[in-house]
């Protein structure tokens, strides 16, 4: 302990400390505190970007699910005009088949009377025709041997207007 | 025959024991702060002269005004050197007023009684303290400097050292002295930590350079952390030290004297722990250098260099880990002395 102190060196204590000393107030100044600052700064940034980076990836997984809704609403909005637009266009057949139907018939019924009543017409002519005739015959006939009596003409068309054809 | 042959033995043990008074007298001399910087020496066989080599450092002496010359005018004690009317010899590493003989007188207990002027040289140490300093300035100011240019990222070498930065702050500084606190300690841990662990390393160089080994050195360490300690502790600190809560009112003055004793033990550990580490370490690899020139055959001088081997990697991880415990337990006790009262 004795040879401890008488050997202590006095003048490497007092340089060691004051270039110790002044070491540190340079350092603080033109190293640490530059270093540390900048550390903490980055370490900041780090954190931020990294919550950033989170709440970009949370939007992100927001947009997406909106989008999926919006191409889902999209595609059923579609489906739905398709069907109706289906639907339009079989009710404007069938009705245009109805209506070319019922025309038909109509056409038809229309053909069918005027056929009818062609057929008529033409009957009553050719009864007529048939009863001009059979009287013309008869009345060759008859000439022979009746006289020509208005009695048997009536007679002949009450008969054939019995026999109507149908 | 017989007479020659116990005249040749001791004619060897002779030699032996000069070559380990000359290995003890190295080991002391390495140890030892010098006013020289000298890097190896030789010795003349027949004059048994010695020849140094390296640079002389500037020697600085307060004695009635500033003295001022080289340290090769002391030329390793051999000349007296004549400074503005007073004389001064270098003896045994220390410089002593003399008279122009360079005449050094011994009390009865062989010790010198010649007056010794307050010595401010440049020594060796003083020396080394600079040049790790210079280092330290011009590597940290590198590194702050490399952000500015690089988008915040280290550069060159910083890449090394910028994590060891955020390591004293985060395991050393941050869990001792706390989160809010911690940032006044910070410059002075930084330094602390680096000063050390580089002289320790300079330690290890075959400069024989012996700094942190030098309890003047470690006292100067010590009493920075003693004197931050103490001048920044609130009351919390000094309530605990001279009125302890928390234990019988009888029993609080008799713990006083003992709080304020450790006050001063603290830094005083701190002192003497890293001094002997560095110190124990340098004499151990010295001497285990020193084997090998006195084995003097292949085994045991190839098995001493083995040994001093391994323990040059054991003293470079003592390096880091003395600087890294004297950083420890002076954040610990910063941490003491700013801690809130929270009974």
């Amino acid at each position: 302990m004795e040879k401890l102190i008488s050997e202590f060196s006095s003048g490497l204590f007092f340089w060691q400390t004051i270039i110790f000393v002044t070491l540190i107030f340079l350092l603080r100044k033109y190293a640490w505190k530059p270093i540390l600052d900048t550390v903490n700064e980055r370490e900041k940034s780090i954190r931020d970007s990294l919550n950033s980076a989170k709440e970009a990836k949370k939007e992100m997984e927001n947009l997406q699910a909106e989008n999926k809704k919006i191409l889902q609403e999209a595609r059923a909005e579609s489906d739905a005009m398709i069907n109706q637009a289906k639907q339009s266009g079989k009710e404007l057949v069938e009705k245009a088949k109805s209506d070319a139907r019922s025309e038909a018939e109509n056409i038809l019924a229309q053909a069918r009377s005027s056929i009818e009543n062609e057929k008529r017409a033409a009957m009553n002519e050719i009864k007529n025709q048939v009863a001009d005739l059979s009287i013309d015959i008869a009345s060759k006939v008859l000439e022979q041997e009746l006289n020509k009596d208005k009695n048997h003409q009536e007679y002949i068309d009450k008969l054939l207007n019995e026999k109507k054809f149908n | 025959m017989l007479v020659y042959a116990s005249f040749g033995y001791a004619l060897e043990e002779e030699k032996e024991q000069t070559l380990q008074e000359e290995i003890t007298e190295y080991i002391y001399h390495h140890v030892q702060d010098s006013h020289d910087f000298s890097l190896f020496s030789t010795k003349d066989k027949k004059t048994g002269e010695k020849k140094y080599y390296g640079f002389p450092l500037p020697v600085i002496l307060i004695d009635d005004g500033v003295k001022f010359f080289m340290s090769s005018k002391l030329d390793h004690g051999k000349k007296v050197v004549e400074s503005s009317g007073k004389y001064y010899k270098l003896y045994h590493g220390k410089i002593y007023e003399t008279d122009s003989e360079g005449y050094i007188s011994y009390d009865e207990n062989g010790k010198v009684t010649n007056v010794r002027p307050l010595d401010l040289s440049i020594t060796k140490s003083v020396f080394s303290i600079l040049l790790v300093s210079i280092l330290m300035f011009y590597l940290f100011r590198s590194l702050a400097r490399s952000y500015n240019d690089n988008n915040q990222i280290a550069k060159g070498v910083g890449r090394f050292f910028e994590p060891i930065v955020i390591y004293i702050r985060d395991e050393i500084a941050i869990p001792s002295i706390g989160e809010e606190k911690h940032k006044k300690y910070m410059s002075f841990l930084l330094t602390l930590f680096f000063f050390i662990w580089f002289l320790n390393l300079l330690g290890l160089s075959p400069l024989g350079v012996n700094a942190t080994g030098n309890i003047a050195v470690t006292f100067g360490l010590a009493l920075v952390t003693f004197l931050i300690t103490n001048l920044t502790a609130n009351k919390t600190y000094w309530k605990h030290i001279f009125w302890m809560p928390g234990v019988p009112v009888w029993l609080k003055p008799l713990l006083a004297p003992i709080e304020l004793l450790g006050v001063f033990i603290k830094p005083f550990s701190l002192m003497i722990r890293l001094y002997a580490n560095i110190l124990a370490g340098h004499i151990v690899l010295y001497s285990l250098i020193g084997l090998i020139f006195i084995f003097k055959n292949l085994v045991g001088s190839s098995l001493s260099l083995v040994l001093v081997f391994f323990i040059s990697i054991i003293e470079v991880l003592v390096a880091l880990l003395q600087a890294y415990i004297f950083t420890l337990l002076s954040a610990l006790y910063f941490g003491f002395a700013v801690q809130e009262d929270d009974h």
